[in-house]
């Protein structure tokens, strides 16, 4: 009786969330569903078609591309953000003059708009006055041997990790907050021990971060692979489908084709390798992960 | 300290200064792309690329250079904003109509569901709080085209609403972060306002509302920053010019004089940037702080 009661008493504060979930998650969740089993143009009624969505998916060439380009996209991005966001954390750490400025600096870039920042890298890398280019050609990089960032089939893919290692900036302040949170005594104990700097951050700063780091790597992996923003900005897939992510193959589906049903069928193929990614992921981390009850 | 690293004073203080520079030089790099934008904003249509600036040139003109580009930046800036093909100042307007929109509705629903969570117990509570974080996990991309039929069935495709509207119901993160500050509010605040006679929703808006307004600023400020930089949304959900925001507005400036005049397209994109960039250099602190304790969600 009780337990109703309390139940009755939380209910109007946890309402608003409820609904929410209920429309904005649920909802088009099974909306997906559905639609990924029917032949949807968006002008006629829908039709029933079973797994054929599915079936064609995998005689997409499109769609095999779209994946590739994701993966290599999501390897480097994270693998790249990752070391980078944890050095420039380090370095911060160090105390100098001016590094609550150059934090501040690094972060600056995630507050951008992306359509913002893919315009902004698009005028840096462009090849005709483009500072990148010219700041190559003042070091004596010849013209033909610099490079057309984006649009050039090897360089593109390049450029848009580029941009992803630009916005950083979040991950470099969570390492920040959590180094901070490693107790000095460890250090101290470590340089006792004779453990010089290098030693000092691979063997006591990584282990004690070790849940942030799982954490972001994790949150990373699942963003980088819907990523379609910046290349939408930057390259709109090209050249030569060289940049076209998954989820821009979802996007095109959808709102460029108006094969609602077909993008149904892939954002839920999409969703369930995410999905399998962060399972694969969490339960490996959990063996790496330091835990704070086995100090 | 001092004593301890006399046998390598020297190296240390070589070391400390390669440090600094290694440090240096990362801000530069970061600080770039959007210095050289600004820079690339006010130049004259001629120039247009900044082939003088890249070159270091540009110097050389002293006074009357600062002089000729502060005139150039005011007639660049002024024809974007009076663009015949994109309406700019209205793209602003709407970007700050739906940014107070969901900032009112995020910070409020938020509080709301994060006093369920944190100040009342009820059985099933911490099941279904994982939910909520387990929601934070999903990304928007995945249910993009669903969404877009949710809200066609609802008849909101074409207005603002599908950009605000959501945020009327509480955000994961939002959620998160206000439960965990809700939760160091001591509770015999709560015992000596109920037995002055405050109900439930009285407690909420005399005792936790007004001891809370560091983190409610936090979760303010995000939203903010996250509705101004909204581009799919926008781009998914509205279809004709008067209801652009100022992300989709700036996708259709470039397209629309796609290639041509760099300097115009840098002066649109820095006005987009502006606002935010304003906002962070205000409340720097609030919002890396919010950030930081992402790094303890678990």
């Amino acid at each position: 009786m009780s337990n109703v009661r309390a139940i009755a008493r939380a209910a109007p504060w946890i309402l608003p969330w409820i609904l929410g979930v209920a429309v904005f998650l649920i909802a088009p969740l099974g909306l997906s569903a559905y639609t990924s089993v029917m032949d949807h143009s968006l002008l006629d009624k829908p039709v029933y078609v079973g797994l054929s969505n599915y079936r064609q998916l995998l005689s997409d060439p499109l769609a095999g591309r779209a994946a590739w380009n994701t993966v290599v996209y999501t390897c480097l991005s994270v693998t790249l953000g990752t070391a980078l966001s944890l050095s420039v954390a380090a370095l911060l750490g160090q105390g100098m003059r001016l590094s609550g400025l150059t934090r501040a600096v690094v972060f600056v870039p995630t507050l951008v708009p992306v359509v913002a920042a893919g315009l902004a890298w698009s005028w840096m890398l462009n090849t005709q006055n483009g500072p990148v280019n010219l700041l190559l050609g003042f070091l004596g990089v010849p013209a033909a041997a610099r490079p057309d960032w984006l649009g050039s089939v090897g360089w593109a893919m390049g450029s848009v990790v580029m941009v992803s290692l630009w916005t950083v900036g979040s991950f470099v302040v969570i390492y920040s907050a959590a180094m901070r949170g490693v107790p000095a005594s460890l250090y101290e104990a470590a340089m006792i021990d004779g453990a010089g700097p290098v030693r000092r951050f691979v063997s006591v700063t990584l282990p004690m971060i070790s849940p942030a780091i799982a954490f972001n790597t994790v949150m990373s992996v699942i963003w980088s692979l819907q990523a379609f923003a910046v290349p939408l900005v930057m390259t709109r897939g090209g050249p030569e489908d060289s940049t076209l992510t998954f989820g821009m193959h979802v996007y095109n589906s959808a709102f460029v084709f108006g094969r609602m049903g077909y993008a149904s069928a892939l954002a839920w193929v999409q969703f369930a390798v995410t999905l399998a990614f962060v399972l694969v992921g969490l339960r490996l981390s959990r063996g790496l992960v330091h835990s704070r009850e086995g100090v | 300290m001092a004593s301890a690293s006399v046998p390598g004073r020297r190296g240390t203080w070589l070391g400390r200064t390669v440090l600094w520079l290694i440090m240096a030089s990362v801000a530069a790099v970061f600080a770039a792309p959007l210095a050289l934008m600004v820079l690339a904003s006010a130049q004259p249509d001629e120039r247009s690329g900044l082939a003088d600036v890249g070159g270091g040139e540009q110097g050389g003109d002293g006074v009357g250079g600062a002089i000729g580009l502060l005139s150039s930046a005011a007639n660049n800036y002024g024809r974007v904003l009076r663009d015949p093909a994109v309406d700019m100042p209205g793209a602003l307007r709407n970007s700050l109509r739906v940014a107070l929109l969901s900032v009112a509705g995020m910070t409020i629903s938020s509080a709301v569901v994060a006093y369920g969570f944190a100040r009342l117990r009820w059985p099933g509570r911490e099941a279904c709080f994982a939910v909520v974080l387990a929601t934070m996990m999903i990304p928007f991309p995945v249910i993009m085209a669903p969404t877009y039929l949710v809200f066609k069935q609802l008849g909101m495709i074409g207005t603002l609403m599908p950009l605000w509207l959501p945020s009327w119901f509480g955000g994961a993160f939002s959620i998160y972060l206000l439960r965990q500050f809700f939760m160091s509010i001591p509770r015999e605040l709560d015992e000596a306002a109920r037995l002055d006679g405050c109900t439930e929703f009285g407690v909420f808006l005399r005792i936790v509302i007004p001891t809370s307004v560091p983190a409610l600023a936090v979760v303010a400020l995000l939203q903010f920053v996250s509705s101004w930089n909204d581009f799919l949304g926008p781009l998914l959900f509205l279809n004709h010019q008067e209801t652009y925001t100022l992300a989709l507005a700036l996708h259709m400036f470039q397209s629309q004089h796609g290639g041509v005049g760099w300097n115009l397209t840098m002066a649109a994109t820095t006005l987009t940037i502006a606002p935010v960039v304003a906002v962070f250099v205000f409340a720097h602190r609030a919002i890396t702080d919010g950030i930081g304790t992402q790094g303890m969600v678990e």
